[in-house]
């Protein structure tokens, strides 16, 4: 019994050390892996869960990938199937960018990478916008959606706190169901 | 003491950022820069790395400014034990909260008071990324201006500008109409002719 148990936790952490080797740029990239490993591989959740776990991973706080990781580790093995499963995932960045972190600076100093990353830092906003294209089109399109997306722009370019940004943006939404609610009795 | 600053401050960073990846940008410009931990040009320079990187933005970025500043205050002991508290920090909160969703799995997909504060919190996410491609556009293409102000006309027929703005131009066209091209393919190509252009000024222009 303790044996089988001992053998999921590593199944967990090396599944996802696997998944989280081989994503690169993290978020969406991962699905295809996930998919592999805990579906066609392990059979620890259908297919179908796939998506059910993605709208619980955005809708809650932290990167996508370290949620997931979590998630399906305590459905399989309780809290310690989701720190095997979470370390799995986040020790590869932890290994990698350490050992890169030691030369990055040295790097950094050469010329030809100072050209390079001249043009690098062009196609990042693009690459950045293409994200911000993808994520409109998943946001709910109606009028308090717009009032939200125009204050909460002026208030990050006025450079009020982003973490007061974000409750009261959540707050709002809060207080949009509550004031339907109302309608909806009168 | 840093090592701890390190801990809260990514873990604030975790708590604060839904829908993950770039989403977590704004923040991390609001509490890395802030605390003077990095330059809007290195962070964008990180962007790039870790797209290049294994695993998820938020973990490398946190691993990468942990180790810089627990190097400067310890040395190479610091640099891991800052890398640690930093990552620590960032993965908290999405540990413990997930853990709590998973037990109340059922009554957490229908709560309306979720439902609701997610009707809030992704068109916030919206124009918070907005507002960090400002900054990062401004620093990219306009580097040294800090108020509206000083921007002149000279600045836009400067060699750096035409340079930046027609690789950005590429990129872009490029993503939009190849759906499925992969980021770091994206990257390797701002590099080779950010280099060219480079050279480039070096031999004709000066």
């Amino acid at each position: 019994m303790k044996n089988k148990k001992l053998k999921l936790l590593w199944q967990l952490f090396s599944s996802f050390f696997k998944i989280g080797l081989f994503t690169f740029g993290g978020g969406m990239a991962m699905i295809p892996f996930i998919q592999k490993e805990t579906v066609e591989k392990h059979h620890w959740i259908e297919e179908k869960d796939i998506l059910e776990i993605l709208a619980i991973s955005e809708s809650t706080p932290g990167p996508i990938a370290v949620n997931t990781a979590t998630f399906i580790g305590y459905q399989k093995a309780g809290t310690l199937g989701s720190v095997a499963a979470t370390f799995g995932v986040i020790l590869p960045s932890f290994i990698v960018i350490s050992a890169i972190s030691l030369f990055l600076k040295q790097f950094m100093d050469i010329q030809a990478v100072q050209y390079a990353f001249a043009g690098i830092r062009a196609g990042v906003v693009a690459l950045v916008i293409k994200a911000l294209i993808k994520l409109y089109k998943s946001c709910p399109k109606n009028l308090m959606s717009y009032i939200i997306i125009g204050i909460a722009f002026i208030a990050a370019v006025l450079e009020v706190n982003v973490i007061i940004i974000i409750i009261c943006a959540g707050l709002i939404g809060i207080a949009s169901v509550l004031m339907a609610k109302k309608e909806g009795k009168r | 003491m840093i090592f701890l600053e390190l801990f809260i401050t990514f873990f604030m960073i975790g708590l604060f950022t839904f829908g993950g990846g770039y989403a977590m940008i704004p923040l991390i410009q609001d509490q890395v820069l802030g605390k003077g931990w990095a330059t809007e040009e290195q962070l964008i320079d990180f962007i790039a790395v870790s797209e290049s990187t294994p695993g998820p933005f938020a973990i490398n970025i946190a691993t990468y400014v942990g180790a810089e500043q627990g190097n400067e205050a310890l040395g190479v002991f610091g640099r891991f034990l800052g890398s640690a508290c930093a990552t620590l920090g960032v993965v908290l909160p999405s540990l413990i909260i997930i853990i709590l969703v998973a037990k109340f799995y059922l009554k957490f997909k229908t709560n309306k008071y979720i439902a609701g504060a997610m009707k809030g919190l992704r068109p916030a996410a919206i124009a918070l990324i907005m507002s960090a491609v400002v900054s990062m556009g401004s620093s990219v293409f306009l580097p040294g201006v800090e108020r509206i102000t000083d921007i002149s006309l000279s600045l836009f027929t400067s060699y750096d500008f035409i340079t930046a703005a027609v690789i950005f131009a590429i990129m872009l066209t490029l993503m939009l109409c190849i759906k499925k091209i992969h980021p770091i393919l994206l990257i390797c190509m701002s590099a080779g002719l950010g280099v060219a252009a480079g050279y480039a000024e070096q031999l004709f222009v000066r």
